[in-house]
């Protein structure tokens, strides 16, 4: 169990690990779990299989999956360029990824509804093609793309950088093709961070509200997601109701990250 | 330890003569909805003015504003509210049901407690290009109506509730006709936004659909805002008697000592000079002879009023609660 280090000292660290995990985010994830009971069991399961919640269900996830896997290559791109070249503007464009972390996601919101309404600079632009984003799934899409852009890349920086480019060059002297030398040199050693940054930016997207709502349109069954779903039960002073989704969906997070963590261990 | 005491002793004393000096400046609380910013801003000025005058005593009141439903939530969760000016009696039963609010609210001040009304209207876009005149001409096809969520929006519950109050009263109105009025309508609805200021955004400044549901005051509003000559208002021949009530919140003013001051405020609303203060931020006054300066502002429309709806409680169940008349338009196969 322990581990040999340099450094003594495993009991009291892991004794404050515990203390802090337990205190910041066991004990507020067990009142989540405590609460919807209230309603008992058919309760609980008649609140989170109504046909409307299962419909905004599937677009949170499905949206957030589709967004992180938009991500994931984009994010690879942009973290490679970053890491392995130097090019005028470069500092500007590394503080530019973390913008959609520092911007308040109502302001994002804000922005991209103005950006994509069939009046906005974009949206004039689509409208002709028949392409409409704001307030359709569409523009659900487009916000948790912009949230979780920055995950992919922060993540996957380090290990580009970490990257031994001797063994590209060693692949290519040996034979290989670009294509090879990137397909089975350069990509198996991304994959874990990759799939790590796939699903930060997925957790991400699931729970995102504030830049969501304002682009999506709210209607029941098409574009409503899970968390305003549950912000709607608080309004009726539904706690238990409201308890009873938020743990639905910390449910289905955590299942997928725990599969995507699983997958990243296995390939590491 | 006398001396402990002692020292004990002149520390409470400090503190009470502190605590003393402090009444002499008061601050309150007014929980409010969202769309009442303008009238509150004007309403506490000349209120202080009057509490400073009468009593030397100067007070501050500061503000808060949002959905109905998220404020009296807000409120309940321990916002330290003195007084909640909200959009629906619904949201202060809500308060009082839980205790903060003596039951017998609604009669401690005149008028069902809520001292200006206001109702539905629909703003259009300038020259009323799709004919808008009343609300079966909603349903022509191509028109796209804007209104805030009904869960989420106390005057987006107005709205519904004076659309069926229209097909109530049409010839051979029946519950399904009613029904169907309201499935149709909510079929011309592209967004539907949280609150009613999201939903006056919407359409006044993203451009989105040609009309907007919207409170009388919030119409007068955004034509202000946007445009006199971008907007028009349109009077329905049927709408409802929206009644936003006020009440002192009196777990906490017991607590904060601070019920004089909070009733008196609640009362200044009733004067002439509340009164006028609030038909200038387009609120219908209850005071007759207000009422009559400002008659020509206000369009004559046959006002239905919740009791026709058999009260909040009845409404709230019928129509908004889960798997109530709004959830049903939405879900499919039922």
């Amino acid at each position: 169990m322990t581990r040999r280090s340099a450094l003594p000292g495993f009991g009291l660290t892991l004794g404050m690990t515990l203390t802090w995990l337990s205190l910041i985010v066991l004990v507020p994830l067990a009142a989540l779990v405590v609460r919807p009971w209230e309603l008992g069991l058919a309760g609980v399961w008649h609140s989170v299989t109504d046909p409307r919640v299962l419909a905004a269900l599937r677009l949170s996830f499905g949206a957030a999956t589709l967004a992180a896997a938009i991500n994931a290559p984009m994010g690879l791109l942009i973290a490679w360029v970053m890491v392995r070249y130097r090019f005028p503007g470069r500092g500007l464009a590394d503080a530019l990824i973390d913008m959609p972390l520092a911007l308040p996601t109502a302001v994002a919101g804000i922005a991209l509804t103005a950006l994509f309404a069939p009046h906005g600079w974009l949206g004039e632009v689509l409208a002709p093609l028949g392409i409409k984003v704001a307030y359709t799934p569409l523009g659900v899409l487009v916000a948790l793309i912009f949230v979780g852009l920055p995950f992919v890349v922060r993540i996957l920086e380090p290990v580009i950088r970490d990257l031994p480019i001797d063994a590209e060059e060693a692949a290519l002297t040996l034979g290989a093709t670009r294509f090879q030398t990137l397909w089975r040199v350069v990509l198996p050693a991304l994959i874990p961070a990759l799939l790590a940054g796939f699903g930060a930016a997925l957790a991400r997207g699931v729970g995102e509200y504030g830049s969501v709502i304002f682009i999506a349109g709210n209607m029941p069954m098409v574009s409503e997601i899970a968390p305003l779903l549950i912000v709607i039960r608080l309004e009726q002073l539904d706690y238990a109701g409201a308890a009873a989704l938020g743990l639905a969906t910390l449910l289905l997070s955590f299942t997928l990250l725990f599969g995507i963590n699983r997958l990243q261990r296995r390939l590491a | 330890m006398p001396t402990r005491r002692a020292t004990i002793g002149s520390i409470l004393g400090a503190i009470a003569a502190s605590s003393a000096r402090a009444a002499d400046a008061i601050t309150l609380l007014n929980v409010s909805y969202d769309p009442t910013r303008e009238l509150y801003r004007d309403i506490n000025r000349a209120f202080s003015e009057q509490w400073k005058s009468k009593t030397g005593q100067p007070i501050t009141i500061n503000q808060s504003h949002g959905g109905s439903g998220a404020q009296a939530r807000a409120v309940l969760d321990g916002l330290q509210a003195d007084v909640v000016t909200l959009a629906l009696a619904a949201d202060i039963t809500a308060l009082a049901r839980r205790g903060l609010i003596g039951a017998d609210w609604e009669t401690r001040l005149p008028n069902n407690a809520s001292p200006y009304t206001s109702t539905i209207v629909f703003l259009v876009r300038k020259g009323n290009p799709k004919h808008i005149k009343d609300w079966d001409d909603l349903l022509k096809s191509g028109v796209q109506v804007i209104t805030p969520n009904p869960k989420t929006s106390g005057g987006a519950r107005w709205n519904f509730l004076a659309a069926l109050a229209w097909a109530r009263r049409q010839p051979g109105a029946t519950e399904a006709t009613e029904e169907a009025y309201i499935r149709a309508l909510f079929h011309q609805v592209p967004v539907l936004d949280t609150g009613a200021r999201g939903a006056t955004t919407s359409f006044a400044q993203r451009g989105l659909g040609d009309v907007l549901l919207a409170w009388e005051n919030e119409a007068f509003l955004a034509r202000k805002e946007f445009g006199e000559t971008d907007f028009v208002i349109v009077p329905p021949s049927v709408s409802v008697l929206a009644e936003p009530p006020v009440a002192v919140v009196d777990s906490v003013v017991d607590k904060r000592g601070t019920r004089a001051a909070a009733e008196a405020y609640l009362r200044f609303l009733y004067t002439p000079e509340g009164q006028e203060i609030a038909a200038r931020n387009f609120y219908r006054p209850r005071d007759p002879a207000v009422a009559a300066r400002y008659a020509a502002a206000f369009p004559t429309i046959a006002l239905a009023t919740i009791q026709d709806f058999g009260g909040w409680d009845k409404a709230q169940a019928a129509y908004f609660a889960d798997g109530g008349l709004f959830d049903r338009i939405y879900t499919p196969g039922k």
